[in-house]
């Protein structure tokens, strides 16, 4: 069946309205003016963005919550997906599931009110840490989802060989299963830096003042008026994102061709 | 074997129930509690919260947010289904164009939405370009209104659309649609009476999502709807935050997830075909 | 064979670096049961696609009732198929699938022609059913059903017998033949099985690495096959130098060859019991070996033994060396 004159015309706009937004802004990060008409190439922007030390600190913050976020969530989620694989827990499973599509604000508020319950009776207060358990509890489903999807196309008789040649559970899965979850495991954890690096809304509700990540500065600057710093990082973080995203779908590519 | 499974589901189960099950039943006992004078919460016991719900401001609230999330799941099948057609169609290229839609889903939601603010602002780009090219004298004010949500939204969710429609298209058997042909059917009636049913699944899935993620926005609607176009997620935030009333915003969470969990139902017992 | 329903006229289908297709020449006779035959990997399938319009040929003409149709889309043919796997709408009941033809074509009085075609294969009573509440044999009638409501010129069937059990197959393959009697339609039928070929069919095409090989009646072809393909892909054969003979016409006897018949001394290796007849695997003086069917009463040979294998000559198939 092949694509229709019409169908592959409709698809050239619909390609054009989901990226020309991004490229066009990326474009305008290189503009020497601040105002939206076209005065020449500079790097102008890109020299302010560095020299801005929220910025810099902003950044810091986000690398190391993602992470933390990123090595917990992906052992968290390696470990529950070949948990389920053995015997499903029909529990697990659906608040996972339902943890995928709760919205991210009811998620951010529920979160909020476990810590301030807390805090009534510790002496913490939200910071980086409240941060990185809030990342790790949203992207474990990720995890899960990404690995299990591997796990369905992974012959149990491997791993009963393994253990008939006398490798313990233990060993079986270290040796013989892991490694052939390795792609997955490896995709499923770019995944979750990028969605911890990028999230706004849940993290703005449970960070400390010592903890504003980059989308909290982006936000705010966003939110201020025009700033053409704001076109300078951004397309640094979609190139450096993007970049993220195809590493990790090659890697479930080449997966699904072995 | 059992001692394994044991180890390898706790933490998952510690950290779904402390971190996710948990919070959601303290939203629920504060949505049942009365706000004290300085925020926070106190008993007596209540339904007024929800009775609130009722009020014509609220009322409001929520009629608009379902509208937007219908208007911008409808448009989302308009849009994403002929996209997911023409990628399940494209051979062996169907990679690449799948990822042309992935990429930008995956890198930056916020970038995407601040993105169109560049675009849409008084003095973004699209005002400047129709200004300079003499279409308008005026700038048109694009920007914080009703149809810069249902954009961004639709901007923001198409991929929800197209990845199990996608799903379920690609493994439609070819013979069905080479028997609809053979039997007389014209590539328009193919289209109407075999591929569009046989892809329901795909479009549940996809509509589905769409409108769960639609009706729970908060991002969007804050940057680019203003204050004229609040949605539900932001009715929360601002309970949470400046209004400070918890328990009307549990309230409020509670009957945005009753909704979620209602929806997912259907879509549960077909499998969770491209949920990522 | 005046009257072609169906023509095909030097048609070739080229893949890269594969002919799938060449140099195809055909006349289906208007009412028969027709069948290509073929191994797999011939073209017969290609060529049922060809005329079905699934697939472009690269050059030559198709000709139906005389009219050019090659241009013609799938839609706009009167021709219709039994798929291989029937390819029965899942989302229709066994009535939607019958129907759907009918309603593409605008038809308003459709009920007595489906209740006519429900009748006819025995299906009437299922008309509410979805396919997957159907068995292997009630689909394959559906598939049919929903082509033969339609009336088309020809019907073509892909391997129509292959998804079914073997013990169903045989009992489906007389139906077939009734029911293409009954209607008067012309039969297009493709099969890998030549014992299905020979038992089905009015005329039987041989195909072979996209070429043509034979056609004719099926005792013409198994009887009188032009090439030692069409000798070998039909039936077992003996290979005596440029002479082949089939098992079935071959004799041992431990004594001699009656006069009038061709005979040959050789040792038996094996006899073996089939049933209805012994497997009978004897070898010459230069090794080479033969099989024949002996009849259960006949005279028990046993291995080692010396005997004649004689046939007569009327059985002989001889080829010209070029055939090969």
């Amino acid at each position: 069946m092949k694509n229709s004159r019409w169908l592959s015309v409709y698809a050239v706009a619909a390609y054009a309205f989901l990226h020309l937004p991004l490229v066009v802004l990326a474009v305008f990060s290189f503009n020497s003016s601040r105002f939206t008409q076209w005065e020449g190439f500079s790097l102008t922007w890109y020299k302010a963005a560095f020299a801005d030390t929220q910025l810099a600190e902003a950044t810091g913050n986000s690398l190391l919550i993602a992470l933390a976020a990123t090595l917990l969530a992906t052992a968290v989620g390696t470990l529950g997906a070949y948990g389920l694989w053995k015997r499903n827990s029909p529990w697990i499973t659906t608040s996972l599931y339902l943890s995928l599509v709760t919205p991210e604000i009811v998620m951010g508020i529920s979160l909020l009110a476990l810590y301030q319950w807390i805090f009534r009776y510790l002496a913490i207060r939200l910071g980086m840490h409240t941060v990185i358990l809030a990342h790790v509890m949203f992207c474990t489903a990720y995890v899960v989802t990404v690995v299990s999807a591997r796990l369905r196309a992974f012959d149990a008789s491997l791993e009963e060989a393994a253990m008939d040649l006398g490798a313990t559970e233990w060993q079986a899965f270290l040796r013989v299963t892991l490694p052939q979850l390795a792609p997955a495991v490896a995709s499923a954890a770019l995944l979750v830096f990028i969605t911890s690096f990028d999230d706004y809304v849940i993290t703005s509700l449970v960070a400390g003042v010592d903890s504003e990540t980059l989308p909290m500065v982006i936000y705010a600057m966003a939110r201020k008026g025009f700033n053409p710093s704001v076109n300078a990082i951004s397309t640094l973080i979609v190139v450096a994102l993007g970049g993220l995203i195809l590493v990790s779908s090659r890697l479930e590519r080449n997966e699904a061709e072995r | 074997m059992n001692r394994l499974r044991f180890w390898c589901l706790t933490p998952a189960g510690a950290l779904l129930g402390g971190l996710f099950l948990i919070p959601l039943g303290i939203i629920f006992a504060y949505s049942l509690l009365t706000r004290g004078p300085y925020g926070g919460v106190f008993s007596p016991l209540t339904w007024e919260n929800y009775s609130r719900l009722a009020d014509p401001l609220y009322a409001a609230i929520l009629w608009r947010s379902l509208l937007y999330a219908v208007i911008v799941t409808a448009i989302c099948l308009m849009l994403g289904f002929p996209l997911a057609l023409f990628i399940a169609r494209a051979g062996r290229r169907r990679n690449l164009y799948l990822s042309l839609v992935m990429v930008p889903f995956w890198s930056s939601f916020l970038v995407r939405t601040y993105a169109w603010m560049f675009l849409l602002r008084d003095t973004g780009l699209i005002n400047s370009a129709l200004l300079a090219a003499g279409v308008i004298r005026e700038p048109l004010t694009l920007l914080y209104t009703p149809f810069a949500v249902i954009l961004g939204l639709v901007y923001g969710y198409l991929p929800f659309m197209v990845l199990p429609v996608f799903a379920t298209l690609e493994r439609l058997d070819k013979s069905l649609i080479e028997a609809s042909a053979d039997l007389g059917a014209t590539p328009g009636a193919t289209l109407l009476h075999v591929i569009v049913p046989l892809s329901k699944p795909g479009i549940l899935a996809g509509s589905i999502l769409v409108f769960i993620s639609s009706l729970g926005a908060y991002l969007t609607p804050d940057l680019l709807g203003g204050g004229k176009t609040i949605m539900i997620g932001n009715l929360v935030q601002n309970q949470f935050t400046t209004a400070r009333d918890w328990p009307f915003g549990a309230a409020l969470s509670l009957i945005l997830m009753l909704v979620v969990m209602g929806l997912l139902v259907p879509l549960q017992r077909r499998g969770s075909e491209g949920l990522l | 064979m005046d009257d072609a329903v169906l023509e095909l006229s030097r048609i070739s289908k080229h893949y890269p670096g594969h002919r799938a297709v060449d140099n195809l020449s055909l006349r289906v006779p208007r009412g028969a049961l027709f069948t290509l035959v073929g191994p797999s990997g011939c073209g017969k399938t290609t060529t049922l696609r060809l005329i079905a319009g699934f697939e472009e040929p690269t050059s030559g003409e198709l000709l139906l009732n005389g009219s050019r149709m090659e241009h013609l889309r799938p839609y706009e043919r009167n021709l219709s198929t039994v798929f291989q796997n029937y390819a029965l709408f899942p989302h229709l009941t066994v009535r939607g699938n019958i129907e759907f033809g009918l309603l593409r074509r605008g038809d308003r009085q459709m009920a007595e022609p489906v209740r006519k075609v429900l009748d006819l294969l025995r299906i009437a009573g299922k008309e509410s059913r979805y396919p997957h509440q159907l068995s292997g044999g009630e689909r394959q009638r559906v598939a049919l059903a929903r082509s033969l409501v339609l009336a088309p010129e020809v019907l073509l069937l892909d391997e129509p017998l292959s998804a079914l059990d073997p013990q169903l197959r045989k009992q489906v393959r007389a139906e077939l033949r009734s029911i293409q009697r009954n209607v008067g339609i012309t039969f297009l039928m493709v099969t890998h099985d030549q014992e299905e070929a020979l038992s089905l069919s009015d005329h039987i095409a041989v195909m072979n690495g996209g070429r043509l090989e034979q056609t004719g009646a099926p005792q013409e072809i198994y009887l009188r096959p032009a090439t030692r393909f069409v000798a070998g892909f039909l039936g077992a054969i003996n290979w005596m130098e440029d002479i082949g003979v089939r098992p079935e016409s071959t004799r041992v006897s431990t004594g001699p060859a009656p006069p009038e018949a061709r005979s040959r001394r050789a040792t038996v290796r094996s006899a073996t019991f089939l049933g209805k007849c012994y497997h009978v695997e004897v070898s010459f003086d230069g090794g080479a070996i033969a099989v024949c069917e002996v009849p259960r009463d006949s005279h028990m040979v046993s291995p080692g033994q010396d005997v004649h294998l004689w046939w007569r000559a009327e059985d002989e198939m001889q080829f010209p060396a070029a055939s090969q």
